[in-house]
């Protein structure tokens, strides 16, 4: 990190402490829900399918396909203006669940290099000192 | 059977944009709400001594009350986005007929282009947590996150080409209505060459940002029968939202209006064949798309071609939003309002060059935060 960075961070709920801490090791958590057995997304202690409070924490693969995509041309705030054009995407993670993120590593970014079901591997960007955010590259 | 109102128990009886609509700099939101109730009540012919219920989003009713200077015996802060303004009529109803209130005024005020401080929002939301991190920030990066999708399901030049027909057709029908904010004809080509905001959308895909406000007054029929305007008489209606964060969207292609339009119109006892105008919230061109599905008025990935050849324009055989919409009339934000307005206009056949006959029945449906909630509602005159 050469430059401050001045983007949007996440601020951790007491519910989501784990998962921004596994994220800060490089690894990506889910929670699941024991009644069900389905990993569920965004982390919280009551799940969302069964409405249990038998819930744990998992490690995920990492892997997921590419769900949609755009391309953001125009800065929505003045922070982004140096990303764009980046690619707000949502993926399907292998275990299930569906999550926002960035694609990366395709340089820059045009609808012939994203292809809607392909496959693609978490990476992580460390953005501050207890932050790292999950993101998605061509696996 | 001549198609018209079957309920008669509660209408809307006024209805009116704020004095000055588009860009009007040093003008908050709340005067925006206050010049709408006032121009509103004039048009319905009423007081605002007679209101005793209060129904906004965006602010707490309380606030804006106070900033009216009423108290409203009945009070209501629905604020799921730009559709809360449809469900207010819905909740007015619901009040009007357990005896809550008798005069429910509607308001909404957004100096969506002209105001001086943004909200912040709350950092325990979902949403700042798990998307804005991510750029996931403003309308046009999520509504074309699932317009995507939808390309890929029915087919990228086919669906191209249905929201450059939207985008022109809503043009048309501005042009004929001296509140738009647009003036100007658009052509297919000025659609396509527009610039990318967020591929798929071109700068065209997209709503305005305009400083406005609308109001309106829901009342009894035993009110409704004395007022000057023709009672535009409130048929069935219905809410629902299915997801807040886009990422959360069950189906990126298939809005909770999908459940929204067919309660309503079942509870009006109508089909799709009664509407002579359907009033929905265009805040991109694929909302127009999706929700025309949604709602039943064609079936799954068939909306390109519903909308083909301009028939959605002046002179096409679907009327719709013949204001000019959210595409080119106004869009403050929470558009919403707006559909109603016109809605009740044409019903009344006050819309001069854009005026549709002597249409009987509306349908409205209004979608708020990121295709997350919808309000339908179906509206006849006598
Ligand atoms: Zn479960």
């Amino acid at each position: 990190m050469t430059q401050q960075y001045n983007k949007p961070l996440p601020h951790p709920q007491g519910e989501s402490d784990v998962y921004w801490q596994k994220a800060k090791q490089h690894e990506l958590w889910l929670r699941r829900c024991d009644e069900c057995g389905k990993a569920y997304f965004y982390p919280r202690d009551i799940s969302p399918c069964c409405f249990s409070k038998r819930t744990s924490w998992m490690k995920a693969s990492g892997r997921a396909r590419l769900h949609t995509f755009a391309i953001a041309h125009r800065a929505p705030t003045p922070e982004f203006a140096a990303d764009v054009p980046y690619v707000p995407a949502i993926v399907d993670l292998e275990e299930g669940p569906r999550m926002a993120t960035n694609i990366v590593g395709i340089g820059e970014p045009t609808p012939e290099k994203l292809r809607i079901g392909m496959p693609l591997v978490v990476t992580f960007e460390d953005v501050s000192d207890t932050i790292a955010l999950p993101k998605f590259r061509p696996a | 059977m001549p198609r018209a109102a079957k309920k008669k128990s509660v209408a809307i009886v006024g209805v009116a944009e704020s004095d000055q609509i588009g860009k009007v700099e040093n003008k908050s939101s709340l005067q925006h709400h206050a010049e709408a109730a006032y121009n509103a009540l004039e048009d319905a012919g009423l007081s605002i001594k007679d209101v005793d219920g209060f129904l906004t989003a965006g602010y707490s009713s309380m606030v804006v009350a106070e900033y009216l200077g009423i108290t409203p015996g009945y009070t209501d802060s629905t604020a799921v986005g730009g559709s809360s303004f449809i469900i207010h009529i819905a909740h007015a109803m619901a009040a009007i007929q357990a005896g809550y209130c008798e005069v429910a005024l509607v308001t909404h005020g957004e100096a969506g282009r002209s105001r001086r401080d943004r909200p912040s929002a709350d950092p325990a939301e979902p949403g700042q947590q798990f998307e804005v991190p991510y750029g996931f920030l403003g309308a046009p990066i999520g509504y074309s996150l699932a317009a995507r999708r939808y390309m890929h399901e029915y087919g990228e030049d086919r669906v191209r080409q249905g929201m450059a027909e939207v985008a022109v057709a809503t043009r048309k029908w501005a042009l004929k209505n001296p509140k738009a904010y647009m003036k100007d004809p658009m052509t297919f080509d000025d659609y396509h060459n527009s610039r990318w905001v967020s591929w798929p959308f071109h700068l065209l895909d997209c709503c305005l940002v305009t400083d406005a406000g609308g109001a309106y007054v829901v009342t009894s029929a035993e009110r409704a029968r004395d007022l000057k305007k023709k009672p535009v008489w409130v048929q069935g209606a219905a809410e629902a939202h299915d997801h807040a964060i886009l990422s959360q969207m069950p189906d990126l292609t298939f809005p909770i209006s999908r459940e929204t339009g067919k309660k309503a119109l079942a509870r009006a006892g109508m089909t799709h064949k009664d509407i002579d105008l359907a009033m929905i919230y265009d805040s991109f061109t694929y909302t127009v798309l999706a929700s025309l599905e949604a709602l039943g008025f064609c079936g799954r990935g068939e909306a390109p071609d519903f909308v083909a050849n301009q028939r959605t324009a002046p002179g096409g055989s679907f009327a719709l939003n013949t204001s000019g919409g959210g595409l080119s009339y106004t869009h403050s934000g929470m558009y919403g309002m707006f559909l109603v307005l016109e809605a009740v206009r044409q019903l009344r056949g006050e819309c001069g060059e854009r005026q549709l006959g002597s249409p009987k029945v509306a349908l409205i449906n209004g979608t708020g935060g990121y295709l997350s909630s919808t309000g339908t509602v179906v509206v006849a005159v006598d």
